[in-house]
């Protein structure tokens, strides 16, 4: 049973009790209670995917899938961290690749096996519907696959509950690579301005700027018109 | 914290100042944010509110080749502290990993040090990155807000030299940052040849403004910018096979007898183990010192970021540069606590949010440089005392988020700043309606190992890039500069040392740490007393209960 205050709660790490004060990440919790991470602490701004964690409340049938260190400690959560997927991934050349509608089901012919059963999205910290970009992916649709995957951080909880074996965030990383590469243009200015620094059209003048005294950009820095 | 009841995610005291924010909010829509200051009146609120300006927070550094530099108190702890491992227990006759170029630090820079190196000409078996937690666990990983270079024709990269000095206060290296003005828009091809996936309309950029910039040039990827610049880059060096050592962090350098850097001794967290690493190059990649927690600050950064590599390159010789300056980020989050110091990105100022007090009163032009603009904050909750106080007793002003869906259309938090709206909602807290709570946090270390313009120090076969070097960014860096940054010198640093690891002098005859022995001498010559053993490697936040009871591990 849990027995909360009006300061603290009771969680479980791996089946063990241990009483922390209300407020915390489970993250930030379990090292009051006296954990020291080495895996399972990354970016602890939910950017990174180390901390993957899964929990289920008491009373409570389900597993629920979150990040510890964006995801508050409450009284009776039975947690576990799950901070390493070992998912291959297949490299490949960027460059040589010929980006057409069958390129991600030839990389990650895995896909084919999925069975739509959602649990990748139910699965998802971030919120993403990783099942309808495997769809996307399995149609061949890269601009889709790639934008309903952008926010993922890789984190791996999908792939592990996958009854398919899918590698879902690798295959979602090449898609997001094939995109960028070849269905987003390179904007025409970009071109521009690096062939004037090629040819050394703003060399003198950093070349100046370069030698000035602190004064005299002072002078510089005081008139400048903001866009 | 108590348990309490929370309208909206806020409690009930919170929503009083709330409704003072939307009550101003239709005139400040109208009116626009308050004027910039004058150089005088950021010089003034600097002198008077920004906690880098405390002398008593900072002393001169003792001993080692940069003896005299002053450093905040917490660094100079750490670079006057003893060895974490008596050199003694070193056995350097068994080699574990030959290679023509080390990369110490995992993140932005190091991996792209070892593209660069790659491409120069060092095979990926003979290129080794070692990094102390997982490839990935970096701060480059985290920014949100965009990566500067001026492409646009409004633009040039002489302006965009002007803004950089400008906000560094005039200390930067000049020739670093005009190496980096005149490499951004090539780095921005390169990440597009990566495919990383810049935001575009009709195919152009959509660039904006950050704080301190007198054009718009900052590049971005939603408010993932990180994220989805730095994964492409490390998918590139996995698909290149570069061997990673993960969860190995480098507790000492090693050098060869005549001051070169020859390679590093690693630790294994996991196992105990040490492994001695002989490099003809070394690379030194190992990112800031967020988690030293300067002046209490908490902080932005990634859970590694504990200034190993300026320890280790401090007792190799390496000189440091600009260490007296530390970037406490103008907007961290302060409410809800459990979340406490994590970032709450500069575009949210770029796309018109504006900081506000109690009353709901705009008291700062929103996107002076970080240290004018956190200062100014500073000085609104503990001077002007127009800050709003959480239960936890910290203070903080607002940020009002809801202007940038009023001032750009419904939908774009949720489309362009999809991370920070998440980060709030799992909160119970909508940044679409609501303001958010902020206050500064530790954020960059504008200093560090100093550098030449191909990323060499002062330390022959040593290379930095990324936030562990320092010049590019004098006393105070600019948003959008750090991506930019570990992207130009992490590249100059990857090609000098594979050139540098081409040449016949390069070879490592032996390998010492009489360095560290000597360094450990020189504390004692110094009469410096402490019980600190250093490099940190990680932060501990065990509870002090736990502390004072805690027989260690056994096992």
């Amino acid at each position: 049973m849990s027995t909360s205050s009006e300061n603290t709660i009771r969680i479980y790490v791996m089946g063990s009790a241990y009483e922390v004060p209300r407020g915390l990440t489970i993250m930030s919790a379990m090292e009051h209670a006296g954990w020291r991470f080495t895996r399972g602490a990354g970016c602890r701004s939910g950017f990174c995917g180390a901390c993957s964690t899964v929990y289920r409340q008491e009373g409570d049938y389900r597993l629920r899938f979150v990040l510890a260190c964006q995801t508050e400690a409450e009284d009776g959560m039975y947690l576990v961290q799950l901070p390493f997927t070992p998912a291959p991934r297949v490299s490949y050349t960027l460059a040589d690749l010929n980006p057409d509608e069958n390129v991600l089901l030839q990389h990650y012919p895995e896909i084919a096996r999925c069975v739509s059963c959602n649990t990748c999205t139910k699965a998802c910290p971030q919120d993403i519907e990783v099942m309808d970009y495997v769809q996307a992916a399995l149609r061949g649709d890269i601009a889709q696959t790639a934008s309903l995957s952008f926010d993922c951080i890789q984190c791996g909880l999908c792939s592990m509950r996958c009854p398919a074996d899918i590698k879902h965030y690798h295959m979602a990383q090449m898609a997001r690579r094939i995109y960028g590469r070849y269905m987003s243009p390179i904007t025409e200015h970009l071109e521009k301005r690096i062939a004037e620094i090629e040819k050394g059209v703003y060399e003198e003048e950093l070349d100046a700027l370069v030698k000035m005294t602190r004064s005299e950009l002072e002078e510089i820095y005081a008139a400048r018109v903001v866009e | 914290m108590a348990n309490q009841e929370l309208i909206r995610g806020y409690p009930a005291y919170m929503r009083e100042s709330i409704a003072r924010v939307e009550a101003t909010r239709p005139a400040r829509l109208r009116a626009g944010p308050p004027p910039a200051m004058t150089p005088a009146e950021r010089e003034k609120v600097l002198a008077e509110y920004h906690p880098d300006y405390k002398a008593e927070k900072k002393r001169a550094l003792g001993i080692g080749v940069s003896a005299g530099n002053v450093v905040p108190n917490e660094v100079a702890d750490m670079l006057e502290a003893h060895l974490l491992v008596d050199p003694s227990k070193i056995d350097l006759s068994r080699v574990d990993y030959d290679v023509e170029v080390l990369i110490i630090g995992g993140g932005g820079a190091g991996t792209v040090a070892a593209i660069f190196a790659h491409q120069e000409g060092i095979p990926a078996e003979n290129i080794l990155i070692v990094t102390k937690l997982r490839h990935g666990d970096c701060n480059s990983t985290m920014a949100q807000g965009g990566i500067q270079a001026a492409d646009r024709p409004e633009d040039s990269p002489a302006i965009h030299y002007i803004d950089v000095m400008g906000g560094g206060h005039y200390a930067n290296k000049p020739e670093l940052v005009q190496a980096m003005v005149d490499d951004g828009p090539e780095i921005i091809r390169w990440h597009e040849e990566l495919g990383v996936m810049y935001d575009k309309v009709n195919g152009e950029y959509m660039e904006a403004h950050g704080g301190g910039t007198s054009r718009k040039r900052m590049h971005s990827c939603k408010d993932y910018t990180g994220k989805a610049i730095f994964n492409p880059i490390r998918d590139e060096a996995r698909n290149l096979g570069i061997p990673t050592l993960e969860f190995s962090p480098v507790i000492e350098l090693l050098l060869d007898g005549e001051g070169k850097a020859a390679g590093a001794i690693t630790y294994n967290l996991e196992t105990g183990e040490y492994s001695v690493i002989r490099a003809k190059a070394t690379v030194l990649a190992t990112g800031g010192f967020g988690r030293v927690h300067i002046q209490n600050f908490p902080t932005t950064n990634h859970y590694g970021a504990t200034a190993d590599g300026l320890v280790i390159a401090y007792r190799a010789g390496a000189k440091l540069l600009d260490m007296d300056s530390v970037q406490y980020h103008p907007t961290g989050v302060v409410y809800p606590s459990a979340i406490l110091g994590q970032l709450a990105t500069e575009k949210l100022r770029s796309q018109g949010a504006m900081p506000l007090n109690a009353d709901g009163e705009a008291f700062v032009y929103p996107l002076e440089p970080r240290d004018v603009e956190a200062a100014a904050i500073i000085r609104e909750c503990w001077s002007r005392e127009k800050g709003i106080e959480t239960p936890s007793g910290v203070r903080g002003v607002w940020l009002d988020t809801p202007m940038i869906d009023e001032i750009h259309g419904e939908g774009t938090i949720k489309d362009w700043l999809a991370a920070m709206w998440t980060m709030w909602n799992r909160h119970g807290i909508d940044i679409t309606k609501d303001p958010a709570l902020v206050y500064p946090t530790l954020h960059y270390q504008n200093g560090g190992v100093e550098i030449e313009a191909n990323g060499e120090t002062s330390v022959p076969g040593l290379f930095a890039g990324g936030e562990v070097e320092g010049g590019v960014h004098g006393k105070n860096r600019l948003m959008g500069n750090s991506l930019l940054g570990y992207n130009v010198f992490g590249r100059r640093a990857g090609i000098a040392a594979a050139k540098w690891a081409k040449k016949k002098k390069s070879k490592i005859k032996t390998l010492s740490l009489q360095h560290a022995v000597d360094f450990e001498q020189q504390l004692a010559d110094a009469g410096i007393e402490t019980d600190l053993r250093s490099p940190m490697l990680l932060p501990d936040y065990r509870s002090k209960s736990v502390l004072e009871h805690s027989l260690g591990r056994f096992l």
